[in-house]
Parts: C-alpha cells; sequence; structure tokens
C-alpha cells in the first residue's frame, strides 16, 4: 500500500502530511514546554524575597551551549537546503555537523550537571552552613552513625541567604572545609531535590536534554542508514530531512528561552 | 559503492514551496548566526547591569531579546515567515491554549482555598 501525500501537498492543507503531522507535535510541545515555564513562573514569583538563587550556573557554560545549538539549528537547514539542491555531499558534511554539535551540547550538559551532584550544603549543629564541591570523604564516613570526616572546597556561612545570591557577592574566597560527620545536622547536594529552583531546573533541562537526545537519534539514523533513501526516493528524502529539522529548531526555540530565564534572570 | 552521488534533477521536490540558492543560503545563515551572537552578548550584558536597575525590568528586556531571537530563528530558520495557511492556523490555536495555560497559572496565583492566612 502506498501512503499518500508524502511528497506532493494534500489539495485540503497545501502541506504533504509529514509536515502538517510534525507541526501538530510542535504544538503539543509547545502546550508541554508551556505548562513548565508557567510552574517556573509561579514558583519564582511566589519564592520568599532573598531565596531564589542567582548565579548559580556557569553563565560562560550555558553560552557555550546556545552557541553550539544555535550553529547546530544553522547545518540543520543547510543540510536540508543541500538536499532541496541535489548535493548529498554536502548534506553529509552539515548533518554530520549537527551532530557533532548535539554530542557537544549533551556533554557540556552532563558536566554542569555532575558539577551540581558533587556541590554540597551541610548544615552543622552550631547554626552554620558548610557550602562547596566534595573533595573526599574518609573511609570510615557514615552519617547515620556519625564517624568519619567530610572534605569541601568551599566555605562556611552564618546565614544561609548568603548562599543564594552568588551574583552579588564580590571576592568568595574559597577553601578546603572538612567537617566531622559528627557536626552534622543535615547534608544534601545540589539535586533536584534541594529546593525548588534546582527540581524545575533539572525537570526543564532534563526533558529538553532527552529532546536533544531523541533529535539526535533521528538525525543519525537520517545521516546513517536512512540515508539509502537518497537513491530511491530523494524528494521523499528531502522532506524527512525538513521535518526533523523542524523539530531540531523547536529544541533550539525551547533553549533559546531556557538559557535567560534559567542562567540569567 | 557511492552514496554521495549528485542527483541534481532528482531531488527537486514537487511541491517546491521553498526554493534553494544553496550560496545565497550560506550567506544568510550566516547573518542569522551572528544575529543570534548578537542577541546572547546583549542578554548577558543586560544581565549584568548593576543592581540599580530592577529585576523586573532586566528581566523583561532580557525576555525582550530572548522573543527577537526566537522570531528570527522560527521566521527565517523554519520558514514561518512564508507558510502555508494550515500552519498558521496550527499555530494561532497554540498560541490560544498556550495563553490560556499562562492566565490559568497567574489566575492560580491568587486562588487560595477559604480560611488561608498569611504570614
Amino acid at each position: 500500500m502506498e501512503i499518500p501525500y508524502t511528497i506532493q501537498a494534500r489539495p485540503d492543507t497545501g502541506v504533504y502530511n509529514a509536515k502538517l503531522g510534525i507541526w501538530l507535535f510542535l504544538a503539543s510541545e509547545v502546550m508541554l514546554f508551556g505548562g513548565l515555564f508557567s510552574s517556573y513562573v509561579l514558583l519564582r514569583v511566589g519564592a520568599e524575597p532573598g531565596m531564589w538563587p542567582h548565579g548559580w550556573l556557569d553563565v560562560r557554560l550555558g553560552t557555550a551551549n546556545t552557541i553550539i545549538l544555535a550553529l547546530s539549528a544553522i547545518t540543520t537547514l543547510l543540510a536540508w537546503a543541500a538536499c532541496k539542491v541535489g548535493q548529498f555531499g554536502k548534506f553529509k558534511f552539515f548533518h554530520a555537523c549537527t551532530l557533532l554539535c548535539a554530542l557537544a551540547f549533551l556533554g557540556i550538559k552532563s558536566y554542569e550537571y555532575h558539577d551540581k551532584w558533587i556541590h554540597y550544603e551541610i548544615k552543622l549543629n552550631d547554626g552554620t552552613f558548610a557550602d562547596g564541591h566534595l573533595v573526599e570523604k574518609s573511609e570510615d564516613f557514615d552519617l547515620a552513625k556519625k564517624t568519619g570526616t567530610v572534605t569541601l572546597h568551599g566555605r562556611i556561612v552564618n546565614d544561609e541567604t548568603l548562599l543564594y545570591d552568588l551574583r552579588s557577592q564580590k571576592d568568595i574566597k574559597l577553601d578546603e572545609v572538612t567537617v566531622k560527620a559528627a557536626d552534622i545536622k543535615q547534608m544534601e547536594n545540589y539535586g533536584p531535590w534541594h529546593n525548588t529552583y534546582l527540581a524545575i531546573y533539572f525537570t526543564m533541562t532534563g526533558l529538553h536534554a532527552l529532546h536533544i537526545l531523541g533529535g539526535s537519534i533521528v538525525i543519525g539514523f537520517l545521516w546513517g542508514p536512512g540515508r539509502k533513501m537518497w537513491k530511491t526516493n530523494p524528494t521523499q528524502f528531502t522532506n524527512r530531512i525538513e521535518v526533523s529539522g523542524l523539530f531540531w529548531h523547536f529544541v533550539d526555540l525551547v533553549w533559546i528561552f531556557l538559557f535567560p530565564v534559567l542562567y540569567l534572570t | 559503492m557511492s552514496d554521495a552521488h549528485e542527483t541534481k534533477s532528482a531531488a527537486v521536490p514537487a511541491h517546491d514551496d521553498h526554493p534553494v540558492d544553496l550560496n545565497n543560503y550560506i550567506r544568510r545563515c550566516v547573518y542569522i548566526f551572528i544575529s543570534i551572537l548578537c542577541a546572547v552578548a546583549l542578554m548577558i550584558w543586560i544581565s549584568y547591569l548593576p543592581a540599580h536597575y530592577s529585576w523586573a525590568m532586566k528581566s523583561a528586556l532580557i525576555l525582550l531579546v530572548a522573543a527577537c531571537n526566537a522570531f528570527v530563528v522560527a521566521g527565517f530558520l523554519m520558514h514561518l515567515i512564508s507558510e502555508k495557511k494550515m500552519i498558521y492556523t496550527v499555530l494561532g490555536f497554540t498560541v490560544i491554549f498556550v495563553l490560556g495555560l499562562f492566565w490559568l497559572t497567574w489566575y492560580a496565583m491568587n486562588d487560595f482555598p477559604t480560611g488561608t492566612t498569611m504570614h
């Protein structure tokens, strides 16, 4: 059975079916991310004054990822344009660039996640807070038994609010801080459970990263085994590249808003 | 085996709604990429403005620049400035539903259960 309107535009819609399909899918994606952005606004506006983090994320890494994703959006478009003019060699080159950009994006995101994973806030019995990146735990470290020590590269502060706004503080001095397990009241890393900011950060960027991963798999398929279609039906193949490209541009669009919302405001 | 063969005539789709000149396209993409870089630089600069600019003002400006950036990506990279009416219809409904979603959130901010006390 032949699937209709994979190449020709359907008379009543004016576009081929896959294109209408991807736009309907993207509409549902707008609702999905719209709900999350809406939740972010609710949490952000509802936060107590001074209790919403600023400067927790590395703007340099966020900027690098923004540039990488923008570059990948450009190469995706050029890959489609190369198909349109029948230059398959250039298509392969531009699509390979897109894949490399996607991998670079995921690599940087993984580094950022790891950085948060090894970052600890420790509430001490004397009411102060030790905060920093984990250097080492002693072999006998056991929080439940109150044995051993933990060493962080960070600082100790008297007021927890000092840990929230890192942007307005100049010359934060970090040093190695060793804390005894017996002195620890509560110890928690900067995972999604730490506070609402990190919860929404991991949710939104995690979902976005899953989209990057899914898009990479599709682009990888079209660049690899799926490119056999170019020999038999180049027009349909070009349409597939256009549809996957539309998804990729949407992923870029989401990041265009995620970056300023999470890293800059 | 050579799957990198050039098939100039066969690759042109039957409904050529976005005609392409590759060199022209590359030049246009360079301009778009530069404009995206400028928008990112502007957003970062705004975020580091001194403290006497309020957070709300800085956020509004940053989001305005982000919206312009999104317009460039959607308009030129996704060809939304020259799409078919059906696509605009789908997007029109999407905008209505998203605005409704944001309105619900805004509405819920002040929708406390009866008897709630504020501290």
